[in-house]
């Protein structure tokens, strides 16, 4: 603004016999707020023994205004020197005065302090701390898996309790509407497999073991996980997103206090949806990664169709179809338990919202990706 | 003397819905002015006509005698400096403290070293008659009575002439209530604010304000607060002679004439 520009700063000092007489003029406001300080900041106030102030030529004096004149006064008296007013002193000045003098105004300053300090124990009590936290937050997860259920046990005896409309309506939202994401994420890993194996195998002469990779791999791992990790992408954020938005709107306490148990209404029919969705989804992706082989072996080996289905069966025991299948409801309940515990846990402040929704997708991916090395080795001790 | 706020012939229409039809408005510094209306009259719509936060159907908004409706976002700035609104349930920042709440529109319009930032915040903060303590707490941790005086609080950041007050007595107890008309009042006495608020609470209409608007018909009715009771408007009558009002309109009565 033009003010700034055209004020004429605003302390003119003169040396009287007394000490130092200040005359203030110009703008005064919350805009010259930094100009004034320097101003003021430039006056030396050491040994002087009166401080004249002649406050008739400010203009547009505000609280701000005010401040900056009264932390001056302040810095004054500090260094000995009696303040003078040659004009009446300003309402403001005089309200600023009230405002910060008074009872409530104690010298404490609350709010975040370091603690004493300890030397070298700095790191040892950040990794103490994490330590229980994450061990809070363990047992935290295991009493929402038992909790969650409890509930679905106790709702078992009575099927309406299990909120079959919500739980359609969440197997249509993390299953129906990912189809599309997924079979094309599982069409391009089937390419992926298809064209890494045949570059390798190709100078041995060995393409036909082209078709046991996609096949198997497709089918026994990466449908299953890479379909898992997408899911836990778009459902576990959603789902921790809806909670803990509802807590923070204090949907989920109207729950409670209408004698809605909102385990029963809102966690159970999320991991429900989610267990039923996840294997669907799953028979899926191993689908169009079988189409998208048969479709590269083609192509890129020119082996027949009827070729490549006998090499399939020839291929996959028994088993490997299951071996695939039977880990997507395990995956789907640790996606949904991350996904809805993080958002409960959401209290107070939009920020909190979006670290627990970033929380509940890595665990989410992580609880997934450890499942799965174990269920590897499990089925490697079972032989199959 | 130009008015501070100057509503004229204000139209805004959603679909084929018509919220106000040719409402006037005018309020005059150093004043008071109550916004008053039944529920879905379009008061909040009125408020946020004049924040600039939706455009009207027609009709020109004036603040300081230039028309918002026809500013660009940049032209608007230096206008939004001038004035402070405090929402309904505060809309402090959630992932903020109540200092860095007051803090963050000065940090927006003006460049100050970080002792006077905190100085003139915890004014601010003190001024509002909030303990010294609250500045470091996050809004979740406040009170209901304590957000409202934080946002006043970050409203007032700037020194504005011009404060917007979107109900801010309701949910609070009577007790809260009053006291927080004290504090407009207080603030209105010792800033020279000039303060627009809407309300539905009589007993703030009646303590804090000098001019009062009455949305009724899509239109609005104002005059001062004792002119405004004894318009002949049914809702008006019934608004200002109900059940509820009868009592505080008669307290009010006696003290003036007893005075």
């Amino acid at each position: 603004m033009s003010a700034t520009d055209s004020n004429t700063h605003a302390v003119e000092v003169r040396r009287t016999a007394r000490g130092l007489e200040l005359e203030l003029t110009g703008e005064w406001g919350v805009r010259e707020v930094a100009a004034l300080e320097a101003a003021l900041g430039a006056v030396d106030v050491a040994s002087v023994p009166v401080i004249t102030l002649a406050t008739a030529g400010i203009s547009g004096l505000d609280l701000s205004g005010a401040w900056v004149l009264r932390a001056f006064v302040q810095r004054a008296r500090r260094a000995g020197a009696e303040i003078a007013f040659a004009d009446p002193p300003p309402d403001q000045l005089r309200l600023v005065e009230q405002t910060l003098a008074g009872p409530a105004a104690a010298p404490a300053e609350p709010g975040i302090r370091a603690g004493p300090e300890e030397p070298g124990g700095r790191a040892l009590i950040a990794i103490g701390r994490y330590a229980v936290r994450t061990g809070h937050d363990l047992v935290g997860g295991l009493a929402f898996l038992g909790r969650t259920l409890i509930t679905f046990a106790a709702s078992l005896a009575h099927p309406r309790r299990l909120r079959p409309v919500s739980v359609v309506r969440h197997v249509y939202d993390t299953g129906i509407t990912a189809m599309p994401i997924v079979a094309l994420i599982a069409f391009l890993i089937s390419v992926i497999i298809a064209y890494m194996s045949a570059q390798q195998l190709r100078g041995l002469g060995a393409d036909i073991y082209v078709v046991d990779l996609v096949a198997i791999g497709v089918l026994r791992e990466l449908g299953v996980l890479l379909t898992a990790v997408i899911v836990a992408g778009r459902s576990g954020s959603a789902f921790a997103a809806e909670l803990g938005s509802m807590k923070l709107n204090q949907e989920v306490d109207a729950l409670i206090a209408t004698g809605v148990d909102p385990y029963e209404m809102l966690v159970v029919p999320r991991v429900l949806g989610l267990v039923i969705a996840l294997p669907l989804l799953t028979i899926i992706a191993d689908l169009i990664g079988l189409s998208g082989g048969a479709l590269l072996c083609r192509y890129l080996l020119d082996m027949p169709l009827s070729q490549y289905v006998n090499r399939v069966n020839y291929a996959l025991a028994d088993t490997t179809f299951w071996v695939g299948i039977i880990k997507a409801p395990v995956f789907a309940l640790l996606i949904a338990l991350a996904g809805c515990y993080r958002g409960m846990q959401v209290r107070g402040s939009a920020r909190e919202l979006g670290h627990l929704v970033t929380v509940a997708v890595v665990q989410a991916i992580f609880l997934v990706i450890l499942a799965d090395a174990l269920f590897a080795v499990l089925f490697m001790r079972m032989d199959i | 003397m130009e008015p501070v706020v100057e509503v004229r012939g204000l139209v805004n229409r959603f679909g084929g819905q018509v919220v106000h039809d040719g409402l006037d408005m005018r309020v005059d510094a150093d004043e008071v002015f109550g916004i008053v209306g039944g529920s879905g009259a379009g008061k909040s719509v009125l408020l946020r006509t004049i924040l600039g936060l939706q455009r009207p159907s027609a009709g020109t908004v004036l603040i300081h005698g230039s028309d918002i409706t026809r500013l660009s976002e940049a032209q608007l700035r230096p206008i939004k400096a001038r004035y402070g609104v405090a929402f309904q349930e505060g809309a402090l920042y959630s992932g903020l403290t109540v200092l860095q709440n007051v803090q963050l529109p000065m940090l927006e319009y003006l460049k100050l070293p970080t002792d006077a930032l905190d100085g003139l915040a915890r004014l601010k903060i003190r001024l509002v008659g909030l303990p010294e303590d609250a500045a470091g707490k996050y809004p979740a941790q406040l009170s209901g009575g304590m957000v409202k005086r934080a946002a006043v609080a970050r409203a007032l950041a700037l020194d504005p002439t011009l404060l917007f007050l979107d109900e801010p007595t309701s949910g609070l107890d009577p007790v809260s209530a009053a006291a927080f008309d004290d504090l407009v009042l207080y603030l209105q006495q010792h800033l020279k604010l000039t303060i627009v608020m809407i309300t539905h609470d009589l007993d703030s209409i009646f303590r804090t304000c000098n001019r009062v608007g009455v949305i009724v018909d899509k239109r609005m009715e104002s005059d001062t607060l004792e002119r405004i009771v004894d318009h002949p408007n049914p809702w008006i009558q019934a608004y200002f002679h109900g059940e509820r009002a009868r009592a505080r309109l008669a307290a009010t009565h006696g003290a003036n004439h007893g005075a």
